[in-house]
C-alpha cells in the first residue's frame, strides 16, 4: 500500500504540465516534514563538525589564548597514549562480552518464553523489569547491594551456604570490569529476549508443521528453519545493542568510576574534557567514536532497511 | 542448552498424543519461572531492602525477616533533614514532559510526510533519521557544552529539553512512520470523496487509528529522557540536576546507608518502571526503531 502511494507519488511531476503549481504542492507535501528535519541537522550534525574542527586544535581550556592550530598531531597523541588506547581496547572488550552473553541468555530466555505455560505473561513481565530500573540506580543496586564485600547480597549467600569460613571476595576490586559487565548484562538481557521473542514469533508455523510432517526433529527445526530464519533479528540484536553499550556511560561512571582500568572511551571524553579540560583531545578521541560507530552503523541500517523493505513489500 | 533448544521448536505446534511430551512442557515452565525470578531477584531484593531499618539491610548474613519500616522513605524525602529529591524530580519531570511533547510536536507531521502523503526519496529521509541516531552523543558533548557556556544556558533545564528532543526525535519518527502507515489510505481517500476536509481527515479518522501509536512513542520518548545521565551531569548543576544526577550523590559509599541508596533508586526508577509497563507491547518495537514489529 505505502508502495504504490510513493510511485504515484513520484510519478506526478512527469504527468504535470504547469510546473509552478506543482512545484507548490511538493512543498506543501514537504513542509510537515521541514521543522523535524532542521531542528536534527542543527542540533545533532553542527556539534560534530564542530568536535571535527577542535579536534584539530591544540586547545586546553584552562589556558584559552593557548589555541594553535596542531594539525594531527591530537590523534597521534590519542592513539599513542596508553590510558587513552587501552580505553579503546576496554569499550571494544566491554561491548562484545555485553553483546554476546546478553544475545545468548536472550535467545535462550526467548525459546522458553516462546511457549505456553501457565504464568506466561507474569514471567516476561519479570524478565522486562531489570531494563525499565533507571541505569544509575541499576548500577547503584549492583555495586551496593549486590557487590559490596561487606554486607552485599552475593557474599551474605555465600556465607548464608558456606557458613563461618565462606569465602568473601572483593567483587568489584577483584573484577572490576565484570562488575561492570555483569550489570549491563542483566539489563540487556531483557532488551535482546523482546527482540529475539518478536522474530521468534513471526515464524511462519506451516512450515514447521509439514517440516515435522516430513519426520523433522526438533533440533533439525531449530538448526534448519529457526535459526535461519532468527538471523537478522540476531544480527539487528547485535548490531543495536553495540550501538547502545559502546555509548554507555552510566555503568562505568557509577560502578568504578573509570578506574581499575574500566574506563571505556565515552567515560574518557567525559573526563578528558570535563577534567583535564583538554578540549583538542578530547574531541579527537570523539571522532575516533564517530568513526567507530559509523563502521557498525553502516552494517546496522542495511540490517534494518532489509527488514524495513520486506514490511513495505509485504 | 541442547535440550532447552530443542523442545522449544516445537513450541507453535501441539502434539497432545506424544508420551513424556506433557511432563517435559512442564518442566520447561518451571525453567522459565526460574529464570523470570533470577532475573527479577535482585530487584525484589532491593524493595524488600529499602524496607528495613539501616541496621538489618547491612547484616552478613542477610536478614530476610527483619522488621518492616519506612524510615529510609522518610529520609529519602528529606523529611529527617538533608537535600530533598523534589527539585531533582522535578526537573526531571519537566526535561522528559516537555521534550517529549516537543518531540511529538515535531515527528507527527514529519511522520505524515513520510507515510500517508509521502515526499519524494522518503526513505531516504527515514534513514537519514536513524543514521543520527547511531552516531554517539559523546562525540557531540564537548561543542554543545561550549556553547551552552557562552549562552547561559549551562544549568539550564531548557538545555536538556533541546537535547532530548533531538535524542528521541529518530525514534519518535520511526515509530510514528510504521504506526501511520498502517493507517488504509482507502479510508482516507474515501472520507476525501465524502468531501471531508484536511483537518476532517486527520481528526476523525488518522488520529483515533494512529492515538495508540502515539501513546506509545511518548511512554518510549518519556523513558529515555528520564534516564539519560551524561548530559545532564555535565551540563546541569545545582538549579537544573535532574533525578539520575541526583542519583550519583550515592556512588561513594557513606556509612550504612543500604536501605536509603534502595529507596531512592526505586522512587527515582518508578516512573520508568510505570511507562514501561504501560508500553510494554510496543517496547520492543520503539527500541528496535520500528524494524520490529
Amino acid at each position: 500500500m505505502t508502495l504504490t502511494k510513493t510511485d504515484r507519488v513520484a510519478a506526478a511531476p512527469e504527468r504535470a504540465a504547469a510546473p509552478p503549481p506543482n512545484r507548490m504542492r511538493a512543498w506543501a507535501t514537504r513542509a510537515p516534514l521541514l521543522p523535524a528535519l532542521i531542528f536534527m541537522i542543527v542540533v545533532t550534525q553542527l556539534p560534530f563538525v564542530a568536535t571535527l574542527v577542535i579536534s584539530f586544535f591544540d586547545w586546553n581550556a584552562l589556558y584559552p589564548d593557548d589555541r594553535t592550530f596542531a594539525g594531527f598531531s591530537n590523534y597521534g597523541d590519542v592513539l599513542s597514549d596508553p590510558a587513552l588506547r587501552k580505553s579503546i581496547w576496554t569499550t571494544i572488550l566491554l561491548t562484545v562480552t555485553v553483546v554476546l552473553v546478553s544475545l545468548l541468555l536472550g535467545l535462550l530466555l526467548a525459546l522458553l518464553l516462546d511457549r505456553r505455560f501457565r504464568g506466561r505473561a507474569a514471567v516476561r513481565t519479570m524478565l522486562i523489569a531489570p531494563f525499565l530500573l533507571v541505569p544509575v540506580a541499576a548500577a547503584l543496586l549492583w555495586k551496593h547491594v549486590l557487590f559490596n564485600p561487606e554486607y552485599g547480597l552475593f557474599n551474605g549467600i555465600l556465607h548464608a551456604i558456606g557458613g563461618v569460613g565462606a569465602a568473601q571476595p572483593d567483587w568489584i576490586s577483584e573484577m572490576p570490569l565484570m562488575a561492570v559487565e555483569a550489570s549491563l548484562i542483566w539489563q540487556w538481557t531483557p532488551f535482546m529476549m523482546l527482540i529475539l521473542l518478536a522474530g521468534l514469533q513471526s515464524r511462519d508455523s506451516q512450515l514447521i508443521e509439514a517440516a515435522r510432517m516430513d519426520g523433522a526433529s526438533d533440533w533439525q527445526v531449530f538448526v534448519h528453519i529457526t535459526l535461519p530464519h532468527l538471523r537478522r533479528y540476531l544480527e539487528l540484536g547485535v548490531l543495536l545493542g553495540s550501538i547502545y553499550i559502546v555509548q554507555n556511560f552510566d555503568a562505568v561512571f557509577t560502578i568504578t568510576s573509570g578506574g581499575l582500568g574500566t574506563a571505556n572511551l565515552p567515560y574518557t571524553i567525559y573526563q578528558t574534557f570535563y577534567q583535564a579540560h583538554e578540549n583538542g583531545l578530547a574531541s579527537a578521541a570523539g571522532v575516533i567514536v564517530v568513526i567507530g560507530s559509523i563502521i557498525l552503523a553502516t552494517f546496522a541500517l542495511r540490517v534494518v532497511s532489509s527488514l524495513f523493505r520486506e514490511e513495505v513489500s509485504r | 542448552m541442547a535440550t532447552v533448544a530443542t523442545t522449544t521448536a516445537t513450541a507453535p505446534v501441539r502434539r497432545p498424543g506424544r508420551p513424556g511430551g506433557r511432563l517435559r512442557a512442564s518442566a520447561l515452565g518451571i525453567v522459565a519461572w526460574l529464570a523470570g525470578l533470577a532475573f527479577v531477584a535482585p530487584l525484589l531484593w532491593m524493595v524488600l531492602t529499602s524496607f528495613h531499618s539501616e541496621a538489618d539491610a547491612a547484616t552478613n548474613p542477610p536478614s530476610v525477616t527483619a522488621p518492616l519500616t519506612l524510615d529510609s522513605y522518610r529520609e529519602f524525602f528529606g523529611l529527617t533533614g538533608g537535600a530533598s529529591p523534589w527539585p531533582a524530580m522535578i526537573n526531571s519531570m519537566t526535561a522528559s514532559v516537555v521534550s517529549t511533547l516537543l518531540t511529538l510536536l515535531l515527528a507527527v507531521p514529519a511522520a505524515y510526510a513520510l507515510s500517508i502523503r509521502p515526499v519524494k526519496k522518503w526513505t531516504d529521509v527515514l534513514f537519514f533519521f536513524l543514521s543520527t541516531k547511531m552516531l554517539p552523543l559523546v562525540a557531540g558533548l564537548l561543542p554543545i557544552y561550549l556553547f551552552a557556556k557562552n549562552t547561559g544556558l549551562l544549568d539550564n533545564i531548557w538545555a536538556l529539553v533541546i537535547l532530548y528532543t533531538a535524542m528521541n526525535l529518530p525514534i519518535a519518527v520511526w515509530m510514528m512512520q510504521s504506526f501511520l502507515a498502517e493507517v488504509p489510505v482507502s479510508i482516507i481517500e474515501a472520507a476525501q470523496i465524502d468531501g471531508a476536509r484536511l483537518p476532517t481527515v486527520l481528526g476523525r479518522v488518522v488520529a483515533p487509528i494512529a492515538l495508540p501509536g502515539i501513546a506509545a512513542t511518548a511512554l518510549i520518548c518519556f523513558i529515555f529522557s528520564w534516564n539519560e545521565l551524561l548530559f545532564a551531569r555535565v551540563l546541569t548543576g545545582v538549579v537544573a540536576e535532574t533525578a539520575p544526577v541526583f542519583l550519583t550523590g550515592f556512588i561513594t559509599s557513606q556509612g550504612l546507608f543500604l536501605a536509603k541508596v534502595c529507596a531512592a533508586s526505586l522512587v527515582i526508577s518508578l516512573p520508568v518502571l510505570a511507562a514501561g509497563f504501560a508500553a510494554q507491547d510496543k517496547l520492543v518495537q520503539g527500541l528496535s526503531l520500528g524494524a520490529v514489529k
